[in-house]
């Protein structure tokens, strides 16, 4: 398509709107990512302190919140008094701190131009033009709300619009006869000579057009998205930035005509002065304070955190004699909601193993259900897979449910269904609010494939799409080899393996892509185990992986598996096409799988204030499966509320520890990587994935209104791609309150197993994971597997780390667990072989 | 059956909301608890009465309650009824509330304003019972002002955030028109048979012979009302907008029963409108083009919740078409059918994306090209940018009936300053005790009198509405219409100090408690002024209730006598005094927007001190 050509300083401007901008996608790929990622190629506190000062977002807790904590112990004094060693300055003492009042004014620095036209001419422009411009965008990039779709050429915005106003009867402006709507008909309108017009000097254009796509910056953001990722859309839509920068400035221009008559004057003629957007940031004593208490914060916690673990460490290298083959192995996925889940399957079945790693299983492929049309990635977002999987057999299929289509729109219909169907929707409402059950308006992982279908993972010479169907012989052993060596599971093969991806299920959820695997870009693990499972399976594979030093033995089988993390159930798949009926270790597995699954679901129903503390793991279990499926339940479950670290290595470093649900915990082991070159590859899925998790909770908690999507309660689906606030409000990014109230704003701290050379020169190999930790937008350390002391990254190198001998000592689970709603101190198991 | 049961099924969750309002905020679980229980047993009740009038009389239940205030032509009665269109009603109304309630308690959860939600659902509740079972204008009209606030109460419940504060103001000021031409029917009722009227002998009323010219007025009047309340053709647009509270607010209000009061005035009050045989044409003529506008806008819809909107409202234009056409059973069954419907689609909105994304894995992606199948391009484009602008209603409603208000109120700002207004107030006091000393002696100069004072009350409230600078001011404006109100009123027809007692008591006490609390705010945050929101509900939750029940009545809202004064001034003007009439009508509407906009301007919005978080403007 065309794009007019527009000057550099333009080019400039709507290149760095783009980079500004929130880069949240259509609801249906949901990704956690950096919400302030514009800033991150500063360190931490100057890059969101400036985008405090431009956008006057709050990018902190306020002080009453930090005093509060210190209070209750959750900020240590010995902490703040390091922090404010480390980061204050001679005027700064401690009182300070504890006596700092939350009275500071948020300034920003965006807006000041375009609130001219209120000040000067008494206008509201956005009352009118905004409603208006973001009903045109959501028609024209709707997904399947409305019943007509937009008549007019699909080309490109700008040209719809063009065709779309090009009628008799009615106008997209104001005025039917004015100039704006003249300039959309006419191919050579320019965004300079519309801004000539609009605000005169050429000098406030970056200015004003800031001010204005930030007054509606979740409509801006996801055109900037969808310009840059057309596929992101299912019914892919072409737009420009550029085009809706025009179109918003035709608007105006003719909002203006209307209400002033053709001869009003540009905003320079009111000599307003010039705003540098992106001056450095203004240093003041209020931020500081804010700053230390922050670190003060992630410090208290790290120290107790490095410290247990380091401990753990000691112990269980005394006990560490593990010679005896484990009865079932389970590969779960690094999600901080696995944890668990592995410790209480560990304690039901002592002789059990896991092993965490990223829960596409090292499989990326596209995958085509059965009667479906559609194909959708299950892997990494970063990677661009070149297979295909399709899948047969299923005895699935879709359930439709009349209340959701269109007939109940119309005229005829829907006379004639809210005589019939409306009575009985009063009827489903009861059911729904009384005894909740899986319906066809669930999103559940486990529709995702039956557990029973055919896969084509083998590659028979076939092409579909430009992708290779199925995978040959070397291919599948690549990715056997990679993951078990990632892993560091080398020898010692049980008998039977899990491979359990994970999903979620909840209903009334517009984001509940975000509740699934983040590694499967937004979806459950399910077809991954499976592949990766039937791969490891096969005779041939295993030879090849003799080869290279893997043994497999030949009574070892994988079996994939899925656990759905909102409702706490475990579906197995093709146990049947791999005689594991009646196995005695699986039988025996399972029934450990569920004992674990419910006292998991009793850890999780602390965190619920309407579910009593002193439920038991059954009544948990019940309970968090109605919690999936009731429509009235604005927090299915809590996702990654509450995460604040990344564990890279051996599970003896956290077999021992309780983590409460805060880590994402990656199975490696340094004795096979001596130059640290799995390690890096490790990192670099680990620190975007889970530094983007974690800072996206970060700034949702600290600036909800702003930088997160406010209560989930008022929202409005618009076009399938975006919830907005009622009819006339800008599309909220973000994520909800619901989803963040009981996160704390933590950096993530990742912990590797190995000595700090390694660990720093693995962190450094790409310069794009680097970055992150250069910058501190997440912390960085390591314990050396030889003499267990800890390191922490400051300033481009590993310090050692002084941890305290303070640690906690928990005697009994099941009572820690039942003691407190809010977030529990981390601390080491007493006995390590205590009783299930 | 007991006519006592019909007093307590209107008044049992009135008194459940007042104590509902001493329940302390944090006790989530007790409000919420509480609130089901009332619900549920009025649930019960309703749902027993109903079987026993079933089964028994089916004939209507009549409750006339104590005389509350009378003089020579007025007769305020408390009084209920009960008939089928009663018991439809108040058989899914309370039905839905009960859903919805119970859906709420979790969804609300940990919600800011948790407390809040409940006492306005009850208090919504209980506005909708005094309306189903009112037994004469006065009690209807009672529980119309509460839906009114109710509604503007909910759909600010956000209110933090300037859309949904702005939306509610909206939405309010087409509720209050819809109110005067409530409050001009009754005027009229009682020109005509002069008495209060109680709905049960509407037939019998009707079977008088009254003027055409009457009778289509009165009709119109009635249908101007109900057309307000349900959102029809011209009034469209504030719909979509009233979607800003939690969705279960939307459900039970837009949804289901709120939106429906217009089909339930045009029921009860079909002896009166069917006098005229224009009135049944113009309903099915609206009910029509409302039913086409709302659908073709429905079907271009690409948010879910205004999808929703829409459609209910093309089936509500369907339901007038079938009262103009007499099909009053049929209507009562498409009234609960839509509304179960509806609540049930708000409710489930959420879930459109992953199931629509399901689906289009699982089909091929078909356009509908409907517009372009059967019409020309041109017509089809147009058509569809029509749709998407909901044919211009919102615009239009503001061009044509709030802009000339803030011209003409502006223009009074630039004419007069302060001093003028103290001096036109002295001179006129004395004109005023002149022209009392003089009425007797002189003819038509109480008339003319009358109009002028009503002309001069009319230009206070127009400088309220539009003052942007001094909150007190505007205030005080309101209170000095009232007086002037009252003037003019009391030259042509004789007041009894007590009539003027009971009107102006009510108001007195609300302005100098409310004149106490904005000076007390003003000592606080140094600037009261109406030119942008202030939000100052952030900081002072406390001044700001009081400040709102201040409000209330200030406006003639029933927790005052000056509800009852209200009814008796307007008894007092006569027929030919159609310009006091229109004066104390306009008062009456600008009245009621300038003391929500001087409330919701200081105490709602984004919080001008911004020293947490606010969200964006746009948000």
């Amino acid at each position: 398509m065309q794009q007019e050509k527009i000057s550099n300083s333009l080019k400039e401007t709507l290149h760095k709107l783009h980079h500004y901008l929130p880069s949240q996608g259509p609801l249906r790929d949901f990704i956690h990512h950096n919400t302030l990622h514009a800033f991150q190629n500063q360190p931490f506190h100057e890059g969101i302190q400036l985008c405090s000062q431009i956008f006057g977002s709050k990018v902190y807790l306020s002080f009453s919140e930090y005093q509060k904590m210190y209070k209750n112990g959750d900020i240590t004094d010995a902490a703040l008094e390091k922090t404010l060693k480390k980061r204050g300055n001679e005027q700064i003492q401690k009182n300070d701190l504890l006596r700092a009042e939350d009275n500071k004014i948020f300034t920003k620095r965006i807006g000041s131009i375009r609130s001219l036209w209120k000040e000067k001419y008494q206008l509201d422009i956005d009352h009118r033009t905004q409603p208006l411009l973001f009903r045109y965008l959501s028609s024209y990039l709707d997904q399947g709300v409305s019943h007509w779709w937009i008549p007019t050429v699909n080309d490109g915005f700008l040209k719809s619009m063009r065709d779309l106003d090009n009628n008799p009867f009615s106008s997209l402006f104001f005025c039917s006869r004015g100039r704006a709507r003249k300039w959309l008909q006419d191919e050579h309108t320019s965004l300079e000579n519309l801004l000539k017009i609009l605000v005169g000097d050429e000098s406030l254009f970056e200015n004003y057009l800031f001010d204005q796509q930030f007054s509606h910056p979740g409509w801006s953001g996801i055109v900037s998205y969808i310009e840059h990722e057309p596929h992101s859309l299912l019914n892919s839509k072409k737009i420009t930035l550029q085009e809706v920068v025009l179109f918003e400035l035709l608007l105006e221009i003719d909002y203006l005509d209307h209400n002033l008559g053709i001869n009003w004057k540009p905003l320079a003629s009111f000599s307003p002065q010039k705003v540098d957007l992106f001056a450095p940031l203004v240093h003041d004593q209020t931020t500081l304070l804010m700053s230390i208490w922050q670190e003060a914060m992630e410090d208290s916690f790290y120290n107790s955190v490095l410290s247990t673990i380091q401990h753990s460490a000691q112990r269980s290298m005394r006990d560490d004699n593990a010679n005896t083959l484990p009865k079932f192995q389970a590969f779960f996925c690094i999600d901080d909601r696995e944890i668990s889940l592995r410790h209480y399957l560990e304690q039901v079945e002592p002789e059990a193993e896991t092993f965490g790693t990223p829960g596409f299983f090292g499989v990326e492929f596209y995958f085509r259900p059965d009667r479906s049309s559609q194909i959708t990635k299950l892997c990494p977002a970063p990677i661009t897979p070149k297979y295909l999987i399709r899948e047969s057999n299923s005895r699935h299929s879709f359930k439709k449910d009349i209340l959701f289509h269109h007939e109940t729109h119309s005229f005829v219909g829907g006379w004639l269904i809210s005589q019939t169907i409306g009575f009985w929707s009063a009827g489903k409402l009861f059911l729904n609010i009384f005894k909740p059950s899986l319906s066809p308006a669930t999103a559940t992982s486990l529709r995702h494939t039956d557990t029973a279908s055919d896969l084509t993972i083998e590659h028979q010479a076939e092409l579909d799409r430009n992708l290779q169907v199925g995978y040959t012989l070397q291919e599948m052993v690549e990715r056997v080899y990679n993951t078990l060596m990632s892993v560091g599971l080398t020898h010692n093969f049980a008998e039977v393996i899990y491979l359990v991806g994970h999903g979620a299920s909840s209903v009334n959820n517009p984001h509940y892509a975000a509740y699934d695997c983040g590694a499967c870009s937004g979806r459950p693990g399910s077809v991954n185990a499976r592949i990766f499972a039937y791969m490891a399976n096969k005779a041939n594979v295993r030879e090849k992986l003799q080869e290279r030093n893997i043994h497999i033995p030949s009574t070892t089988i994988f079996i994939g598996a899925i656990h759905d993390t909102t409702r706490d159930e475990i579906e197995f798949y093709d146990e049947s096409r791999f005689s594991l009926e009646n196995n005695p270790i699986h039988i025996k597995a399972k029934r450990a799988f569920l004992k674990a699954l419910e006292k998991n679901a009793k850890e999780r129903c602390r965190r619920f204030d309407i579910v009593p503390l002193s439920i038991t793991p059954q009544t948990a279990n019940e309970h968090t499966k109605q919690r999936s499926v009731s429509l009235f339940e604005p927090r299915p479950e809590l996702n990654h509320a509450t995460n604040a670290l990344c564990i890279v290595g051996g599970r003896h470093l956290t077999k021992n520890v309780f983590l409460d649900r805060r880590a994402f915990l990656n199975s490696y082991d340094p004795h096979i990587d001596p130059q640290g070159e799995i390690l890096t590859r490790i990192l670099n899925a680990a620190v975007p994935v889970c530094g983007g998790i974690n800072l996206e909770y970060y700034f949702s908690r600290v600036d909800n209104l702003k930088l997160g999507a406010g209560t989930k309660l008022p929202h409005n689906v618009v076009g399938l791609i975006a919830v907005a606030n009622g009819a006339d409000g800008d599309l909220r990014p973000g994520l909800p309150s619901q989803m963040i109230e009981i996160h704390d704003p933590l950096r993530l701290l990742l912990i590797v197993e190995h000595s700090p050379e390694v660990a720093l020169a693995a962190v450094q190999r790409n310069p794009a994971t680097y970055e992150w930790v250069k910058n501190s937008w997440v912390l960085y350390s390591c314990i050396d597997p030889k003499d267990l002391t800890v390191y922490v990254y400051c300033d481009g190198k590993m310090e050692k780390y002084n941890t305290s001998t303070d640690i906690f000592k928990i005697n009994n689970i099941d009572q820690y667990v039942t003691s407190s709603r809010n977030n529990l101190k981390i601390g080491i198991f007493e006995d390590i072989n205590h009783e299930s | 059956m007991n006519p006592n049961f019909v007093l307590f099924l209107a008044l049992f969750p009135l008194v459940a909301f007042v104590f509902s309002l001493l329940i302390p905020s944090r006790e989530e679980k007790f409000i919420s608890y509480y609130s089901i229980f009332v619900l549920g047993v009025h649930l019960i009740t309703t749902h027993l009465v109903s079987l026993l009038w079933l089964i028994g009389t089916e004939e209507t239940i009549p409750y006339v309650g104590p005389l509350i205030y009378s003089t020579d032509n007025v007769d305020f009665y408390f009084s209920f009824m009960y008939d089928l269109i009663t018991a439809m009603f108040s058989v899914v109304g309370s039905i839905l509330a009960f859903l919805v309630l119970v859906y709420s308690r979790v969804y609300l959860h940990r919600e800011k304003g948790y407390k809040r939600f409940f006492n306005t659902i009850l208090l919504f509740y209980a506005g909708y019972m005094m309306v189903i079972l009112s037994g004469n204008f006065e009690m209807l009209f009672a529980g119309w002002e509460i839906l009114g606030i109710s509604s503007f109460l909910l759909i600010s419940f956000y209110r933090e955030r300037y859309l949904p504060v702005k939306n509610a103001f909206k939405v309010f000021s087409i509720y209050r028109l819809g109110d005067v031409g409530f409050v001009l029917a009754a005027w009229l009722c009682h020109l005509l048979w002069h008495h209060n009227i109680q709905f049960t002998e509407l037939t019998h009323l009707a079977s008088e012979h009254i003027s055409l010219i009457s009778a289509t007025l009165l009709g119109c009047l009635f249908l101007l009302s109900a057309a307000a309340k349900s959102a029809q053709f011209p009034f469209c647009s504030w719909l979509p907008r009233a979607m800003e509270g939690p969705t279960p607010s939307s459900a039970i209000f837009y949804g289901s029963l709120s939106i429906h009061m217009g089909v339930f005035i045009l029921l009860r009050t079909r002896p009166m409108w069917q006098l005229s045989p224009y009135v049944p044409v113009l309903m099915f003529v609206g009910g029509i083009i409302t039913a086409l506008i709302c659908n073709g806008t429905a079907r271009v819809q690409s948010a879910i919740k205004s999808q929703i909107a829409y459609s209910s409202l093309t089936q509500i234009g369907l339901m007038f078409v079938e009262l103009s056409l007499g099909l009053d059973f049929i209507a009562l069954l498409h009234f609960a059918g839509n509304a179960f419907l509806r609540t049930y689609q708000l409710l489930v909105s959420p879930s459109i994306v992953s199931y629509l994304m399901r689906e289009q894995a699982y089909s091929t992606f078909e356009r509908n090209n409907f517009l372009e199948r059967w019409f020309p391009r041109p017509l089809a484009k147009g058509l569809y940018v029509l749709c998407i602008k909901e044919w211009n209603g919102d615009y239009l409603l503001e061009s044509l009936l709030w802009r000339p208000l803030k011209k003409a109120g502006n223009f009074l700002h630039i004419m007069l300053t302060p001093f003028g207004i103290t001096t036109l107030l002295l001179v006129s006091a004395g004109l005023f005790t002149y022209m009392n000393m003089v009425k007797d002696s002189v003819d038509n100069v109480p008339h003319i009198l009358s109009l002028l004072l009503a002309f001069f009350g009319l230009l206070m409230v127009l400088l309220s509405f539009s003052e942007r600078t001094h909150a007190r001011t505007a205030w005080t404006l309101i209170f000095a219409n009232h007086v002037w109100i009252t003037a003019a009123v009391s030259i042509s027809d004789k007041l009894s100090w007590t009539e003027i007692m009971v009107y102006l008591s009510g108001a007195t006490i609300s302005w100098g408690a409310g004149t106490l609390l904005l000076m007390y705010l003003k000592t606080k945050e140094k600037a009261l002024s109406l030119k942008a929101f202030q939000g100052h509900v952030y900081e002072h939750p406390k001044v700001a209730f009081w400040f709102l029940i201040c409000s209330l009545g200030l406006s003639g809202f029933p927790i005052t006598p000056t509800f009852i004064g209200e009814d008796v001034i307007f008894h007092h003007i006569h027929e030919n005094q159609f310009g006091v009439a229109l004066c104390a009508a306009l008062s009456y509407i600008i009245d009621g927007l300038s003391i929500i906009r001087i409330y919701s301007r200081v105490f709602m919005g984004p919080h001008i001190k911004i020293t947490h978080e606010v969200s964006n403007r746009s948000a």
